[in-house]
């Protein structure tokens, strides 16, 4: 919402572009894949079919982006995906990169806590940008593409499926139609129609506590850490949480009163004394405006399987978690790189049908991953019962005097999701004594010339340490590096060790000792090749 | 411990539960554990006295005993 006399789109920031309906030919040829939503997991997915040479068509019903800043935190791993997307510039540009958080309790500070970060990492653990930029930044590099065919003001309105493809009812200003695709990509967003119109229903818990977000446009002099107040004079019994943004947006989000109406505090003069009253408390005494605001509650809901025949579900459509973790986008953005180059790979004839089930349990897997880090952070931040806040009271009394127990109001904002048990990866080689293992994403190693991240290839990449024998694979991108020196020393390789590197950024397999006999059998399996469907 | 350690500490708590104001005793014992279990700094005694302290609250048969 924004403040009255201004519209939905009335930013004090950004200028929201107007998108009008496409201009489609009479009749068309059925096309691979369709994308469904075209927010940031929408446009990711279409990004990632690209960069595999796949064509697309990218539908969305709105005019325009996203209102209001929304998901405002973009993990290193993320980064690392748009990097590899090669649209990573214009973020590193505007975002503010952020490593260290800070907790209050009762205006003193409990605890300070540093996201792992150095040298050898290409990226920041975290950066803040409002999700218009976010969209706008993916959006300069969707409309170059020659490979997306966008279509705005389209929204999907039926769905058939039939052997080998999916037919999507569409509706626009001109009228509606039929468009067939052989893949469909969900990524409408937490209210999708397609979840709907395939009979399925999200799945899981709503959690106590709603909390407002506002932002406002001030002059304030803080570095970007995120802090926490817990049980503020401003608010008392509640949480803050304080973000910076770039363009001297700050984001104040806090938590409603057991018994608050929601009504009443989104009402914008609750909204306008709740944020003075937190300004004041942080000792800002300068003028400041209201931009936008929302409000939202902290649920772990999820779909029972994020593939359906020829459709698959990203980002809000398959899942909903609470925002503490900062994972509802950041898992969006992976889920749709996930998929992109599986179904790049199967409309390619590179790999069977069965690659495509591994997509659910590596993804599916992640969401619930958040919601064990994210249902710890929730039941801190909104404790949900009289044991939970007497405990996390005394966690954060005693914090003052122990820094130990401050430990236990650490959000865990940026533990990266390992697909160790995902049916691709590959059983570890047990001659490793450290180095990421099998499942766990790339790990990034500053080399003299840039990161080991600026050389892995668009496809499959193998790290060979040394000189081991190396299969002659089509697609395969080959970075050789010393068997001694940091980069060996971080994968616990020596002459001889390979690692096997997904389009996704994720480890398929390793060896101690490679050979191409090892490395062509690894590539088969994970490319489901034997299980080939005809 | 001796037994004359542990009155001190047992004269100590009651002093402390008293001086405590009406309302924040529950935070305050709530703490206490906290801050003891951490000291101890052995998870299994740890969990093993959470539930030894969980029998015995309610006399069986007391009058007013409630569940
Ligand atoms: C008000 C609000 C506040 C939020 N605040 C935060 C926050 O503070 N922090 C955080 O981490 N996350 C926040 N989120 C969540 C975050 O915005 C989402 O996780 C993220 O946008 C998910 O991206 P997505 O692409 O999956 O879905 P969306 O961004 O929702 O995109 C879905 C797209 O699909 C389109 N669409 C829907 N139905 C159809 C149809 N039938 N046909 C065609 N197109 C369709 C929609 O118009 C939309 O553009 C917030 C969300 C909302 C709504």
């Amino acid at each position: 919402m924004r403040p009255a006399g201004r519209g939905e789109l009335d930013s004090l920031y950004f200028d929201y572009p107007h998108f009008d309906p496409p201009s489609r030919p009479a009749s068309e040829e059925p096309c691979p894949v369709a994308i469904v939503g075209a927010g940031p997991v929408g446009m990711v997915a279409a990004l990632t079919l690209a960069q595999h040479g796949l064509r697309c068509v990218l539908l969305d019903n709105k005019a325009t982006f996203n209102d209001g800043s929304r998901a405002i935190c973009i993990s290193r791993s993320s980064f690392h995906i748009l990097d590899q997307l090669g649209v990573v510039a214009r973020f590193l540009d505007k975002s503010l990169g952020w490593t260290l958080g800070r907790s209050f309790f009762r205006g003193r500070q409990i605890l300070e806590f540093a996201m792992p970060d150095s040298a050898n990492e290409k990226f920041r653990p975290m950066y803040n940008l409002h999700q218009q930029y976010i969209e706008a930044f993916l959006w300069e590099a969707v409309a170059q593409s020659p490979l997306i065919e966008a279509r705005w003001q389209s929204e999907v309105v039926a769905l058939e499926a039939a052997p080998g493809q999916v037919t999507l009812g569409v509706q626009d200003p001109n009228g509606r139609y039929d468009l067939q695709a052989q893949w469909v990509i969900a990524a409408d967003g937490a209210r999708s129609a397609v979840r709907r119109l395939c009979g399925l229903r999200l799945k899981g818990d709503n959690h106590e506590g709603r909390y407002v977000i506002a932002d406002v446009q001030m002059a304030h002099d803080y570095p970007t850490i995120r802090r926490a107040l817990f049980d503020p004079a401003s608010r008392p019994g509640g949480t803050v949480l304080i973000h910076r943004q770039p363009d001297d947006i700050w984001r104040i989000d806090y938590q409603l009163h057991e018994g608050e109406s929601v009504e009443e505090a989104m009402r914008e003069e609750s909204v306008r004394a709740s944020v003075s009253g937190v300004l004041r408390e942080i000792g800002h005494e300068g003028g400041w405006d209201l931009e936008w605001w929302s409000v939202y509650s902290a649920n772990t809901l999820l779909l029972d399987d994020y593939r359906h025949g020829r459709v698959f579900f990203a980002g809000d459509s398959a899942h909903i978690v609470p925002i503490f973790g900062v994972r509802g986008l950041n898992n969006g953005i992976a889920d749709a790189h996930n998929i992109g180059w599986k179904i790049a790979a199967v409309i390619k004839d590179q790999a069977g049908d069965a690659l495509l089930d591994s997509y659910t349990p590596e993804r599916r897997g992640a969401t619930l991953d958040v919601f064990a880090n994210a249902t710890k952070s929730t039941r801190f931040m909104t404790p949900p019962s009289h044991g939970w806040r007497i405990m996390r009271d005394a966690a954060l009394s005693l914090a003052l005097t122990r820094e130990s127990a401050g430990a236990l109001a650490n959000p865990r904002q940026m533990t990266p999701y390992s697909y160790a048990d995902s049916p691709l990866t590959a059983a570890d080689d047990e001659g490793f004594a450290s180095g990421p293992v099998p499942g766990a994403m790339v790990q990034d190693v500053a080399l003299a010339d840039g990161y080991l991240s600026d050389r892995l290839g668009k496809d499959f990449t193998l790290i060979a340490f040394g000189a081991p024998a190396l299969p002659d694979q089509p697609g395969l991108s080959v970075v050789s590096l010393p068997s001694t020196g940091a980069a060996a020393e971080t994968y616990g390789a020596q002459e001889g060790s390979a690692y096997l590197i997904r389009p996704d950024l994720h480890i398929a397999a390793r060896w101690r000792q490679a050979s191409s006999e090892k490395i062509r059998k690894a590539l088969e399996s994970v490319m489901a090749q034997a299980r080939k469907t005809a | 411990m001796t037994q004359q350690e542990l009155e001190t500490i047992y004269e100590a708590l009651a002093k402390a539960i008293d001086a405590i104001e009406d309302g924040q005793r529950e935070l305050y014992l709530a703490k206490l554990a906290l801050a003891l279990v951490e000291t101890l700094d052995d998870l299994p005694r740890a969990m093993a006295v959470i539930e030894e302290c969980r029998t015995g609250l309610v006399e069986p048969g007391a009058a007013g005993s409630k569940k």
